[in-house]
């Protein structure tokens, strides 16, 4: 341990400290220790949904109000909305801009649709008089879906400036790692839907 | 390990009792056997705890003193691991908390709040709501309720059910001790007891708004005779507690409100409030509105004084069960 | 139009919050008229806030903290002064709603805006320099940091003069802090301020996270990292891991006060145990989030000054590592009167004791560094000596709060505030202090003076002594926290004690502006040539103070704990020398100031319920932010001439100090007058 000089180092020869050469992978794994975070919010929010689950004061529960086909219709949009982005990310390791770009409208098409059937759900349910405000079940349920419905609109929004930038600038340094890090953000919208279906819907209608 | 804990707990009582000497100190001077028995627990972990803090301070002064810059004591630059002191300075604290954390353990079901308490006398449940900002009590097997004030014979336990007309409160006597949170809606209870008569001071401890310093009471621990004489007096008042019109009028927010006295009181009053925050529609009108109170609570009433007087024992279950959600929840 | 927003909202009829303002302003006018009359505004803009340079905007993280320090302590002494005076029926000179409001602001101002920026300030500007990196990871954001640091402090002063602040107590419990019994705007700004100075927080997690694991100099392995460096790390663990608990609650409590739901609220199914868990299960670990980068300033600063290695490197951070996962699986010793039962209250009091284990060992760590070492009573050196033996009293106060039985009575209590100022001021503060004096002559090219420094220490310690110790007196009387005013005159004795406390403290205060302003007057004299004044052990000394923007003029390569010293003990050649290259560095950021600009006229808009401006705000914002996505010209090439000129600089007065060492050894070692420059 104590057999240490500080020596010359040249730069370029050590990516690691060069601190821009490498900004690809760093942005990757720096975007792994956001979502991290980001699971702490919905696991926060999980956990609030279980302790208010039963809180219903009087207003409907679960099994009263979901409408399953809906939502496997919205829950099986996604999913394919994963593959396809999953082929974008294909079509950019394989240098193919068109394919890209047209994946990726197709993801974005698709999670539009997920949004429009949430976007659907909640307007019906707030007009049958179950807004937010009615029981803090209900308080609970809007805000635990809701706050992924936002994080899959902020999810189209992020699609929308890769396809302007790909359109613009092409496939560079800059865009790449956007698109790795929007691919992670995606699936990873994904497999908190699939907790948001199985723990919310599935487990309060059965 | 009685023995060490009770020669720690005298050094520590000594020393602390040199530091506020003078002075008439709630927590030193408990007046019930709760109180009596958190002193000792307080002094033991304290006397405990200076095992470790002495010679810290000691090492510190001394190490620092003795290797200062321009001393002449021995200089070992690259002298910095020794498998003995690291295994000395992990043991001993490791020790020190598995000493206070058996202690922990032990204490913290003794003490737990929840416990009713070991007596030859029947004990005494007193009702205890928190309100913006003051305390009402109840009595429910002499009917009676008080603002302020509340009394209880000497050697008799009583256990306090202890919830809350707006927010958080706490309810604590310091003399006789533990403290327990109020929570609208939860069914908290506390058991505890004075062995010698006295007026003591009671009070809110979680702070609750603008009326919060003025939230204090008097506990009056008195003989059998005394608090039946009390209660007769009680009796006397000219005022009675009907929820939940005269209810609605006294849990409007006041501050440094007077003691009083109410003849009698709504049967079922503390499980009708408590029952008021968990029906959700018939509650839809929010408790502080007054204008509102009496078509609100019209119905509010109805249902439950229903379920009072249907379920009673399924609600009583479901509403001790309640404050202890924590255990699950968080 | 202006939703809530009045003229009736600015308080004219508070004579005390209209002086206040009153000095604000001027204030602020001496400096803009300043600023503009020495043309400085220019410099400011572009060598200052649109900086990505981790040193400055550490620089600039402490200078907030220390202005908020004065308002926090402004808001303690105020508090101090009413208890000194209400007592048995006196109600003081402040108001039941004007206190709650002073409570309230001192506790949120204290550690979000003073104990958090110093901590991320030193981070910033030593953590970089220390794993021999050249910027952080992501130096946009970490610009971007700062300002949503800036604008929750912001936000916070404008509540002063414009509307109130909370009346809730610093974690705004619920339902208190619901909108059915706080229906003003305090809360609100509480929420806002929290919310988007929080936002900038994660980030900072994240970012620090990111550069020590990813961005060290090679050669720097995790075991030969830096405590300091070690402890910012699992400081920063900890604020990803828990600073989306408190983004998520304070967005819950949002919803109930805006859109009318049910968490909190007492009917409707609410839980307001939820908001207690949950707001303790961020609460806790922040207290360690500030604790542990104290911790690694103290073992640098005894290490540096003991002139010898830090005792048990390795136990010191598995320590560490232990404290950070302990913390945890301890929230709940902030609640154990809410009546959970007695096996979940053990539980939970168990493990808050076994952190003292870990805690403790730390302690004779430092205790043996001492040991056969050659200490120097500099002022870092006394602020950590002072530190060991408040911060033991205060982590016996707190096993003592930790045993369940003893809680009940002591909880709520004066205990409780004696406790964690003990451990808050004799840990972090102190740290902090020590923290500020060592590493200043880093950033700013000169020591501070030491004279000013020592007094500083002296009035803090005794101050402190003087204003705590009467509270765990007063605790035993039954005294409780937030008391506006208190019946028993036999109280007011320790009152007053514990005023003079404070007013010893405030000496302390100015004891450290006068400091500043010696020092500054006097930077000539104690300018540090070297750029390595206190003979240091790690790599932030190896270089130019204050450092070139590029840090490193070639990435150094370590092959141990304490490389530079060990290096200068071989007496081998300088590091950075030519050849030079190239060097890459991001570009100064306009959205950084811009984004947060617009996130304060959000949040006040937000807090008064103008929601036209809110929905400017926030697409300003993110059009800003979008401008920043669309940006490509974010980087540049520092020319190899220009490192080569600033490290010729530097290489001189390395040789001129090398060579005075070595005459400057045969009359005695090395020179206490280092200190002196």
């Amino acid at each position: 341990m104590t057999t240490d000089t500080i020596k010359h180092n040249d730069d370029h020869a050590h990516p690691v400290t060069h601190g821009h050469s490498d900004t690809g992978s760093i942005k990757v794994f720096g975007f792994w220790v956001y979502l991290m975070s980001d699971l702490v919010i919905f696991g926060t929010l999980f956990a609030t949904y279980a302790v208010l689950m039963r809180g219903t004061a009087g207003g409907p529960s679960g099994a009263e109000i979901f409408d399953l086909r809906l939502i496997l219709a919205g829950t099986l949009l996604l999913l394919v909305s994963s593959f396809t982005y999953g082929m974008a990310v294909l079509s950019m390791t394989a240098e193919r801009l068109a394919q890209l770009k047209a994946w990726l409208v197709v993801t974005l098409l698709l999670g539009a649709g997920f949004i429009a059937i949430e976007f659907y759900e909640f307007r019906h349910l707030i007009h049958a008089g179950f807004g937010p405000d009615r029981s803090a079940f209900l308080s609970a349920f809007f805000t635990l879906v809701g706050t992924h419905g936002l994080h899959v609109l902020f999810g189209l929004l992020w699609l929308v400036v890769v396809l302007v930038q790909l359109q613009t600038k092409g496939l560079n340094d800059m865009t790449r790692p956007r698109i790795l890090c929007l691919s992670l953000f995606w699936h990873f919208l994904d497999v908190v839907w699939i907790c948001v279906f199985s723990f919310v819907y599935l487990m309060g209608v059965l | 390990m009685s023995k060490l804990r009770r020669f720690l707990g005298t050094l520590a009582l000594w020393s602390l009792s040199l530091l506020l000497a003078g002075c008439s100190s709630a927590l030193l001077d408990p007046k019930g056997e709760i109180g009596v028995e958190q002193r000792s627990l307080i002094l033991t972990s304290f006397g405990l705890m200076l095992i470790v803090v002495i010679p810290v301070i000691v090492m510190t002064l001394v190490f620092a003193w003795r290797y200062r810059h321009r001393g002449r004591s021995a200089y070992r630059p690259d002298w910095a691991h020794n498998n003995w002191i690291e295994a000395v300075v992990w043991v001993v604290p490791c020790l020190i908390i598995a000493v206070l954390a058996a202690l922990t353990w032990h204490t913290s079901h003794t003490l737990d709040p929840h416990k009713p308490l070991a007596s030859s006398e029947d004990t005494l449940e007193i009702q205890a709501i928190s309100m913006d900002w003051k305390w009402l009590f109840i009595y429910p097997q002499q009917g009676i309720a008080t603002v302020n004030e509340v009394a209880f014979p000497v050697d008799v336990p009583v256990r306090f059910r202890v919830s809350s007309d707006s927010v958080m409160n706490a309810f604590f006597i310091p003399q006789l001790g533990s403290q327990i949170y109020a929570m609208a809606g939860m069914d908290n209870d506390v058991h505890l007891v004075a062995n010698h008569p006295g007026r003591y001071e009671g009070r809110s401890t979680n702070y609750s708004g603008a009326g919060f310093s003025g939230m204090t009471f008097e506990a009056l621990a008195t003989s059998e005779q005394a608090f039946e004489d009390w209660v007769e007096t009680v009796r006397g008042a000219e005022q009675r507690l009907d929820y939940p019109n005269g209810y609605a009028e006294l849990a409007a927010p006041s501050q440094y409100h007077p003691v009083e006295y109410f003849s009698s009181v709504t049967p079922h009053l503390y499980e009708q409030l408590l029952l008021s925050f968990h029906d959700g529609a018939e509650h839809a009108d929010s408790h502080a509105d007054s204008h509102d109170v009496e078509s609100a609570t019209a119905t509010r009433t109805d249902t439950a004084d229903h379920r009072v007087g249907h379920h009673h024992a399924d609600q009583q279950y479901a509403l001790r069960r309640r404050p202890t959600r924590t255990e699950a929840g968080g | 139009m202006l939703g809530k927003l009045s003229l009736d909202a600015i308080p004219y009829h508070e004579p005390i919050i209209m002086v206040v303002a009153a000095f604000m302003a001027i204030g602020a006018f001496a400096l803009i008229a300043a600023l503009t009359y020495y043309r400085k505004w220019g410099w400011l803009w572009s060598e200052w806030f649109t900086s990505v340079d981790h040193k400055k905007l550490g620089i600039m993280y402490f200078l907030v903290a220390l202005v908020m320090l004065v308002r926090g302590f402004a808001d303690a002494i105020m508090m101090r002064t009413q208890l000194a005076m209400a007592a048995g029926g006196s109600m003081g000179y402040l108001p039941p709603e004007h206190y709650d409001q002073i409570f309230t602001a001192h506790g949120v101002i204290m550690i979000f805006f003073v104990a958090m920026p110093m901590v991320i300030g030193l981070m910033n500007l030593v953590v970089p320099l220390q794993i021999g990196a050249r910027d952080v990871a992501y130096p946009f954001l970490n610009n971007l940091s700062f300002w949503l640091f800036a604008a929750g402090a912001v936000l916070v002063n404008i509540s002063l003069v414009v509307g109130e602040f909370a009346t809730t107590g610093w974690l705004a419990y619920a339902p208190l802090s619901g909108i059915e019994y706080s229906p003003g705007v305090g809360v609100d700004y509480w929420i806002w301020a929290l919310q988007i100075s929080g936002v900038g927080t994660t980030l900072t997690g994240i970012n620090f996270f990111v550069t020590i694991l990813k961005m060290r100099t090679p050669g720097m392995t995790l075991f030969r990292m830096p405590i300091f460096t070690w402890t910012s790390l699992c400081a920063n663990v900890l604020i990803i891991a828990s600073f989306p608990i408190l983004t998520a609650t304070i967005a819950l409590l949002t919803l109930d006060r805006y859109l009318g739901m049910h968490f909190f609220t007492n009917d409707f199914g609410g839980n307001m145990m939820m908001y207690v868990n949950l707001i303790w299960a961020w609460g806790h670990p922040e207290v360690y989030i500030l604790i542990l980068p104290a911790f690694g300033v103290f073992s640098e600063v005894i290490a540096t000054f003991s002139r010898k290695r830090l005792f048990g490197y390795t136990t010191m951070v598995w320590a560490t590592v232990a404290i950070t996962l302990l913390s945890f699986i301890v929230w709940l010793h902030h609640f154990f009167t809410m009546g959970a039962g007695a096996n979940v209250n053990a539980f939970f009091g168990i493990m808050t004791m076994i952190i003292a284990i870990p805690t403790g060992v730390k302690v004779f760590n430092w205790l043996f560094t001492m040991f056969r070492g050659r200490l120097e009573f500099t002022s870092p050196v006394l602020w950590t000596l002072g530190f060991i033996i408040t911060f033991t009293l205060g982590g016996m106060t707190g096993v003592m709060l930790a045993v369940p039985g003893a809680n009940f009575v002591l909880h709520n209590s004066l205990f409780v505030i004696a406790h964690f100022h003990n451990v808050i001021i004799g840990g972090v503060l102190f740290g902090m202090m020590a923290g500020m004096t060592y590493w200043f002559p880093k950033a700013f090219g000169f020591t501070l003076d030491e004279t000013w420094g020592k007094r500083a220490f002296w009035c803090w310690l005794i101050g402190f002594y003087l204003a705590f110790m009467p509270l765990y007196v007063l605790s035993f009387f039954g005294a409780v926290r937030r008391m506006q005013s208190y019946a028993n005159p036999e109280w007011q004795p320790w009152m007053i004690l514990a005023w003079v406390g404070a007013v010893v403290i405030m000496l302390g205060i100015v004891c450290t502006v006068i400091q500043l302003w010696v020092s500054i007057r006097d930077r000539r004299l104690n300018a540090d040539v070297t750029g390595d004044p206190w003979n240091g052990r790690t790599l932030e000394w190896s270089i130019a103070s204050p450092p070139p923007h590029y840090n490193f003029a070639h990435a150094p390569e370590v092959g141990g704990i304490d490389s530079f010293w060990t290096h200068k003990q071989r007496g081998a050649e300088a590091v950075g020398e030519a050849p030079y290259q190239d060097i890459h560095m991001p570009r100064n950021t306009v959205a950084g100031p811009v984004i947060s600009l617009f996130a304060v006229v959000l949040g006040f808009a937000l807090v008064w319920h103008i929601w036209w401006l809110a929905i400017v705000a926030a697409v300003g914002g993110l059009i800003s932010f979008l401008a920043r996505v669309f940006n490509d010209d974010i980087d540049y090439w520092v020319p190899a001439e220009e490192v080569a000129r600033s490290e010729r600089v530097h290489q001189r007065r390395r040789v001129a100090r090398d060579e005075w060492q070595t005459n400057g050894s045969a009359l005695g070692g090395f020179a206490p007058a280092d200190l002196r420059g």
